[in-house]
């Protein structure tokens, strides 16, 4: 598919209307005297070839029909009236007012059109039309696009072919028409060019316009691009190491936790069935660094990716934390405790297993309560391996309301837990309990932590009834496998 | 018309399908031999069949139900479960 060459408009006065638009029609009769004084040398009309019908016929009124004059004067309203001299637009008059038609008459335009009033503005351009920008963008070639093309045949079905070239995780693709992919871009300030990561397996450069082509195929709307980006970044740090994570044999995939305004004002679900299915942000966003990984990156399943199981989460593990609510309760959010400030936006990766349940419907005091995290945190990877693994805990409204009534902050309740996780080394020793999974027998004697110090992650998100709360057991913790990653989302640098 | 869509990879694969890698040797192959149902294929194959197995590969032969339409899925799955490669013989 090659571009058209944009139209070099003509020297002299040009007006550009359209026939759907009260102002154009208002103004025709003095077109058509500016038109009869010699003044205007061409009139471009958008939609309607024989409007201002004053001019229908005459040499001077061209059909603008594929926009290409607008698109080349950068049109954004008409009536615009535009000197062009040497091919190029010097000055121009957006809309109707006396004063600045006057100017074109050489006398007031009050006089001759009395029943005209003071001033009007104009009507949206065609060529700016939703959609359309982009149209003429790719139709004219002026675009900041550098990926190939790929034509795909006539009797292809498009989403077909998408599946046939492997570029899918199963689940039907967006196609990524570069009009589709310049409206994604819309959604960063960043240069389309600009390199956002180099992705694993492969190592390949990942450009901005790549992350979008992959955010389209995801299904993610322009505003969520910021997310899609900042989290490709984090994913491919050598700290979160988003390649042993494809590599592994274990379960586990990229968690993506958002915080911020951004959270909400692109409608992320931190409340009923969170890690469901249903919310668009949710679904697309960890699927677009999913896709990204895949298509850019080209760790496949079966390829680089050996997953034993893997997990469903793999398409896309992502959600937003219930902050105001957590605020209420006291609690701060896991970006601000991770060094981002309170109303900045951030997104957090994990490398997490799928959610597995904490059932607790009895236990009416915080300190009961904890011991049930607790025991059911012991399970992570093994009950008898301590230290191996992070994990993230999600507490759910019900249960963060049993800890705030009695006061309990995040640090209260990390220091808690881990208090209660401090296991004695003949448990987890092997052999212990007839499992010959554990530790060195020679650790019999010592106490060991389940988890690291900063190896719980605490979340505050679900649906407000349910006295469940979720642990999203990790995989290899700190500089052996992966470190829990935050990066700041900036919307527009 | 024609849509065209963005290489979402990095570009690394040539956007033209590649041929599958062919066979290092006949010994022990199963060649699938489909006659598209175009006149004198049969004679064709039956040339081809009798070369194939005086180099050692085992054959099997298949027809399509006519040469105007795609090999009917079922069809093209058995072939690809039963065989290491398939001639298709296009004759007149």
């Amino acid at each position: 598919m090659s571009a058209l060459p944009v139209p070099t408009p003509p020297d002299g006065l040009i007006a550009v209307v359209k026939q759907d638009c009260a102002t154009c029609v208002l103004v025709s009769p003095v077109l058509a005297a500016l038109v009869a004084d010699g003044t205007i040398t061409n009139v471009y009309v958008q939609d309607d070839p024989t409007f201002p019908l004053e001019l229908a016929g005459s040499s001077v009124l061209h059909h603008d029909g594929d926009l290409g004059i607008s698109f080349a004067l950068e049109i954004e309203t008409v009536p615009t009236l535009v000197r062009v001299v040497n091919g190029t637009a010097t000055d121009r008059t957006v809309g109707w007012s006396h004063d600045s038609w006057s100017a074109y008459l050489g006398s007031s335009t009050r006089e001759r059109f009395a029943d005209l009033p003071e001033h009007r503005p104009g009507c949206g351009s065609m060529s700016v039309d939703v959609g359309m920008a982009e149209k003429l963008a790719v139709r004219f070639g002026r675009t900041p696009l550098r990926s190939r093309t790929v034509e795909l045949a006539s009797a292809e079905d498009e989403m077909e072919a998408m599946y046939a070239r492997g570029w899918t995780d199963g689940f039907p693709v967006v196609p990524p028409t570069a009009e589709r992919v310049l409206r994604m871009l819309a959604g960063t300030s960043r240069s389309a060019q600009e390199i956002v990561a180099v992705v694993p397996p492969n190592l390949d450069d990942c450009t901005v316009e790549k992350v979008a082509i992959n955010a389209v195929m995801a299904g993610c709307l322009p505003e969520y691009l910021p997310v899609v980006l900042a989290a490709v970044e984090a994913a491919c740090t050598q700290t979160f190491n988003a390649h042993g994570l494809l590599a592994t044999t274990y379960f586990a995939g990229p968690v993506l936790v958002v915080n911020g305004p951004i959270a909400r004002s692109i409608g992320m679900n931190s409340g009923v069935n969170v890690f469901g299915q249903g919310n668009r942000a949710n679904s697309t966003i960890g699927r677009a660094v999913q896709l990204v990984i895949r298509n850019v990156g080209g760790g496949l399943p079966g390829g680089v990716d050996r997953a034993t199981f893997g997990n469903p989460g793999k398409v896309s593990f992502c959600f937003a934390e219930s902050e105001q609510a957590a605020r209420a309760a006291g609690w701060s959010s896991l970006a601000e405790e991770r060094g981002v400030p309170h109303g900045r936006s951030a997104v957090t990766l994990f490398a997490g297993e799928g959610p597995r349940a904490v059932v607790d419907q009895k236990s009416r005091t915080a300190d009961s309560l904890v011991r049930s995290f607790a025991a059911c945190l012991r399970s992570t990877g093994h009950p008898k391996l301590p230290m191996g693994f992070d994990a993230m805990v999600a507490i759910s409204p019900e249960h963060l309301r049993t800890f705030a009534a009695e006061h309990w902050d995040r640090n209260r309740f990390r220091s808690e837990l881990m208090a209660l996780l401090q296991i004695p080394g003949t448990e987890l020793i092997q052999g212990a309990g007839g499992i010959s999974e554990g530790i060195p027998v020679a650790l019999a004697g010592a106490t060991i932590s389940k988890f690291r110090p900063n190896g719980l992650l605490l979340t505050h998100c679900g649906g407000d009834a349910g006295m469940f709360s979720a642990i999203i057991g990790g995989w290899v913790s700190g500089s052996e496998g992966s470190e829990p990653i935050t990066k700041e989302v900036t919307p527009w640098l | 018309m024609a849509l065209t869509i963005l290489d979402p990879t990095a570009e690394r694969e040539p956007i033209v399908r590649q041929l599958t890698d062919r066979l290092a040797t006949l010994d022990g192959a199963t060649i699938g031999l489909l006659d598209i149902s175009k006149p004198r294929g049969n004679v064709f194959l039956d040339q081809l069949e009798q070369r194939l197995q005086a180099l050692g590969a085992t054959t099997r032969r298949y027809k399509k139900p006519t040469y105007t339409k795609p090999a009917p899925v079922d069809l093209r799955h058995e072939i690809a479960r039963d065989c290491t490669a398939v001639i298709e013989a296009l004759a007149d």
